[in-house]
């Protein structure tokens, strides 16, 4: 009873988090099973799991994946187990919630990931708005009810022109289901499906999926809910929230409209372009190192959408390849940048400097996701960045010049970043005694570090699942069909 | 002689006809039993008594509905004025249901706010024998009865917190405007007899039916249109929406909840059977232009309230405009899954705005003093529970996944772009978006602010806890398994001609 009395308290605080990892952890070696058993050579889905769930309308609860959505959903359970130990010692009131939400954010994101029926999916997608506006509005800092809310606005009011083109989808096929609305729209036994329709459905989808990616006009929401957001929900955030407009372009515009697509792709790429572009010159500039990842991330985004809408195998591989490749890296980003939080209380670069000489193995950590970020051979981040320009080239010369210069430009605001942060002498006094990284922080750093060198050593592990299914999104664009046959 | 008593039993009503308004007669014993037990009670005592007769009414109000359920009491009755079916069974079914979750959550607002309550217990029942008469009817001068009836108890209740000015202020607006409104409602009723010669909703049906393409005589047009004047007062549907702040503000909390269901529901019942059975003519545009309306007036007015009790208020309006997006049917198209949606809308949003009002009655204490959004700063900390529960009938109320609203909202919304009405499809989407912000900052004001004002907040008593749980659990269980309800509609629209 005594030894209860005295510990009560203990308890109470991290059984919560203990069960959270416990519990992530056990996701996470469940859903390696997927790529265990995955087929990689089959392009179709798979672990496909139909049932009807109600009737009229005529929803289906089915799931199923392909090589676009397995690495996703494995990127989910990857980085979710993280987020829980780093958010270990930084949360102090209402731990219990804290990782409710977190776990019931996993729960959202992966059946975005695994939703083959459009109401299914829509189900999801609203459900992590959720977990994630109250993670930021009140696990967050400064300004976090502003940024929580705006999260949320943005992304619904977005998401709702996705709905009134899914029911526009159910009225005319009859089902919500994504198999049997592709292959109707693809036979053109769909009525009134016209030019206008078409291009409204398009639309409708792309406005939601833009705003979640986010691409260039619609980004003003990241860099504010960043900024604000706790840890783990940034990681989060940027690591596989993000992800879900990019897979939803890949999946839902690409899969379904081929058409409009294509007669759309050189805006939309355009953007894509503004996004990489603007989003690395204004990061150059931030004050505050999360910001400069935020919009960091708005530029590494751009070139998912480059490559998604350059329509070329490769890159489409490499918009797949980018978006796990920013998940660890940018995740690895925030959890250092955390870290460094929870000793120091700010994201002021001034308030740092030759922070290389208290904390050196915290350093190193930094150093090697910078360089994983900026895209250094052999690590994950050039891997991506290399298909897609290979494929923006193949596109238009000029997307690709434009693109690359992308890659210079992270490297400028990244490598400035850490040379002001670590390098030259301890100008504040304060960060002369800062401990170094401790057990619980390499045990969640280590996996991220691990994960990006592997990633860009042995790339094919994970491309040769994806290229089945991108062969298969592409396929439906017939006037494409020679140049495939011809890489 | 013989033959003349012979002729009395012969014209009397046979037995079964007693059990298609049994819910009515059990509703109306018990409320007159509470009208006798009143005045000869201790004035003091007299509220907890006459509150669990009232409870024990509604519950077997309720038994009644359900033995009445059985098919072979379906058909008509009382000469062809009444009418059970699936249909009206459900919303029988709603009616009590609400009634009980409203005199559960009533009884210890009566002691809180010291109003002495006998009649009003018996006030809420007659108000439902109204509601329930109302979906039952088949008759045009039944349904102004048992409208009246509904009305005329909610114009008292309105205005039962006497010593506040703002409250009899409601009940009187209430009454002035309800008034012309049921008058223009007859004044529809006299202009649809003149133009088909009946007041039976399936003889007018019958007589409309003959015109092509839901066409019909002009007095016809002229009649649907007033009778849906009196019917879009009583649901709140713009652009006769104005009473409805006012009213919702001053009355008390518990009769909020009620009047914003219960009688919404009935009409809505009423409309359906009128507006499809009857054949009305010109509903379609009638329809677009009310719930494109209701739905832009409410959420933009609803962006700028400070009180909650206002804020719901205009939810309450917005929420009317997308259950009239389920009545949009074009006049040769199948209206069935119209139908099935607008009842299943009503239902849903029963459960999560008698809940809603549960909450903001226990909160606002004596005299409704904290009813105002700064109130509810901090009360995710003052008190977890009650702010969660209020949390998620909001999220509810925005159609956030996992909770009734959500599917409500998309099986309306569904229905809608099945008919190809991609405008009302648009505005309605459109407008559950700028919802999120209002209902949104409530939730922000209770969680991330911190309690500026030490409004206290009572202990959760066990009526209320059974109503929040009860209308809670039916929240939840709407989102996450419609299918039984859902397979109830379908079949109860199957056999609605």
């Amino acid at each position: 009873m005594n030894w209860l009395d005295n510990n009560i308290l203990t308890l109470v605080t991290f059984i919560p988090a203990g069960a959270a990892v416990l519990v992530s952890l056990l996701t996470f070696v469940l859903s390696l099973h997927l790529p265990a058993h995955f087929h990689r050579n089959q392009p179709g889905f798979q672990f496909d799991r139909d049932l009807p769930w109600i009737p009229t309308p005529n929803i289906h609860y089915h799931m199923g994946i392909d090589g676009i959505s397995l690495w996703l959903i494995v990127l989910t359970t990857f980085l979710t187990p993280l987020c829980v130990l780093i958010s270990w010692k930084s949360i102090h009131e209402r731990v219990k919630e804290f990782f409710i939400l977190l776990l019931v954010l996993e729960t959202g994101l992966i059946g975005v990931f695994v939703s083959l029926d459009l109401f299914l999916f829509y189900f999801f997608w609203e459900a992590t708005l959720i977990p994630m506006a109250l993670l930021i509005g009140v696990y967050g800092h400064g300004r976090r009810v502003y940024a929580a809310v705006k999260f949320f606005l943005y992304t619904m009011v977005a998401s709702v022109f996705m709905l009134a083109a899914i029911l526009w989808l159910y009225a005319k096929t009859g089902s919500f289901d994504f198999v049997v609305i592709q292959n109707a729209l693809r036979s053109g036994s769909v009525p009134d499906f016209s030019g206008v329709a078409a291009l409204l459905l398009f639309l409708g989808f792309f406005i939601a999926f833009a705003v979640k990616v986010p691409l260039f006009p619609f980004h003003t929401w990241l860099p504010d809910a960043h900024v604000e957001a706790p840890t783990a929900g940034s990681v989060l955030l940027a690591g596989v929230l993000l992800k879900m407009g990019t897979y939803g372009m890949l999946r839902f515009n690409l899969g379904l409209f081929p058409e409009q697509s294509r007669a759309n792709a050189s805006w939309i790429v355009v953007l894509a372009l503004i996004g990489i572009v603007y989003g690395a010159l204004v990061a150059m500039v931030q004050p505050n190192m999360k910001k400069l990842i935020a919009y960091s991330s708005i530029s590494h985004l751009g070139f998912v959408v480059l490559g998604i809408f350059s329509f070329t195998q490769s890159g489409l591989n490499g918009a797949m390849f980018v978006m796990l490749a920013h998940g660890i890296s940018t995740g690895g980003l925030f959890m250092l940048a955390g870290i460094l939080y929870e000793r120091r209380h700010t994201y002021d670069i001034s308030e740092f400097g030759g922070l290389a000489t208290p904390m050196p193995a915290y350093s190193t950590f930094f150093l090697f996701v910078v360089l994983a970020s900026v895209g250094l051979p052999l690590l994950n981040g050039f891997i991506g960045e290399f298909l897609v320009l290979s494929g923006a080239f193949q596109a238009k010369v000029w997307w690709g010049v434009v693109g690359a210069t992308g890659v210079i430009w992270s490297a400028c605001y990244l490598l400035w970043m850490y040379q002001r942060v670590f390098f030259g002498t301890v100008k504040h006094a304060e960060n002369s005694s800062l401990p170094d990284l401790d057990l619980r922080e390499r045990v969640a750093l280590w996996p991220a570090a691990v994960m990006a060198l592997v990633m860009g050593v042995a790339p094919l592990w994970w491309l040769n699942a994806i290229d089945p299914a991108v062969h298969n999104v592409l396929a439906q664009f017939p006037q494409l069909a020679a140049k495939l046959v011809g890489q | 002689m013989t033959m003349a008593l012979f002729d009395i039993v012969e014209g009397l009503p046979p037995n079964d006809d007693y059990i298609r308004i049994l819910p009515e007669i059990v509703f109306s014993l018990f409320g007159m039993i509470i009208m006798v037990l009143d005045p000869i009670m201790d004035e003091r005592r007299s509220q907890r008594t006459l509150g669990i007769v009232a409870l024990i009414g509604a519950v077997a109000g309720l038994a009644a509905t359900l033995y009445q359920s059985q098919q072979h009491f379906w058909g008509l009755a009382f000469w062809h004025m009444v009418k059970v079916d699936a249909f009206s069974v459900f919303f029988h079914f709603v009616v009590a249901a609400i009634t009980i979750l409203v005199i559960l959550s009533s009884y210890e607002y009566m002691e809180v706010q010291q109003i002495r309550a006998g009649e009003y217990y018996g006030l809420i029942l007659f108000g439902a024998v109204g509601m329930m008469l109302m979906s039952s009817a088949v008759e045009l001068v039944l349904i102004f009865i048992a409208l009246e009836i509904s009305s005329i108890s909610t114009y008292i209740l309105a205005g039962f917190r006497r010593r506040s000015a703002i409250s009899s202020e409601a009940s009187v607006k209430y009454f002035l405007l309800g008034s012309f409104a049921t008058a223009f409602f007859l004044y529809g009723i006299a202009l649809m007899f003149g133009a088909t010669g009946s007041t039976s909703i399936d003889k007018i049906g019958e007589a409309l039916g003959q015109y092509t393409n839901g066409g019909g005589p002009i007095l016809a047009y002229i009649g649907v249109a007033l009778m849906f004047v009196g019917l879009g007062f009583k649901v709140a549907a713009a652009p006769f929406h104005v009473w409805t702040p006012d009213v919702y503000e001053g009355a008390p909390s518990p009769v909020v909840g009620f009047m914003s269901t219960a009688p919404k529901a009935a009409v809505f019942a009423v409309l359906l059977r009128v507006l499809f059975q009857g054949q009305a003519p010109g509903r379609v545009w009638l329809i677009w232009v009310a719930a494109a309306l209701s739905m832009t007036i409410g959420n933009i007015a609803a962006l700028v309230q400070d009180n909650v009790k206002r804020l719901l208020a205009y939810s309450s309006i917005a929420h009317a405009g997308y259950l009239l997006m389920a009545f949009a049917v074009w006049p040769q198209s199948d209206p069935k899954t119209g139908i099935s949606a607008a009842m299943f809308y009503t239902a849903s949003y029963a459960a999560m705005n008698v809940g809603a009002f549960a909450v903001v009655g226990h909160f606002a204490g004596a005299g409704e003093r904290y009813v105002t959004l700064e109130d509810y700063s901090g009360l995710g900390k003052r008190s977890p529970a009650l702010a969660a529960i209020f949390t998620i009938f909001l999220l509810s109320l925005i159609g956030i996944p996992a909770f009734g609203g959500f599917f409500a909202k998309f099986y309306v919304f569904s229905s809608a772009a099945k008919q190809n009405l991609m405008g009302l499809l648009l505005i309605g989407v459109l407008n559950s978006a700028v919802a999120a912000y209002y209902y949104l900052r409530i939730v922000v004001v209770m969680y991330m602010r911190e309690p500026r004002e030490e409004a206290p907040v009572a202990a959760v008593p066990l009526g209320l806890g059974i109503a929040l749980g009860l209308s809670l659990a039916v929240t939840i269980f709407l989102g996450v398994f419609p299918r039984p309800v859902l397979d109830y509609l379908s079949r109860s629209v199957e056999q609605w001609r």
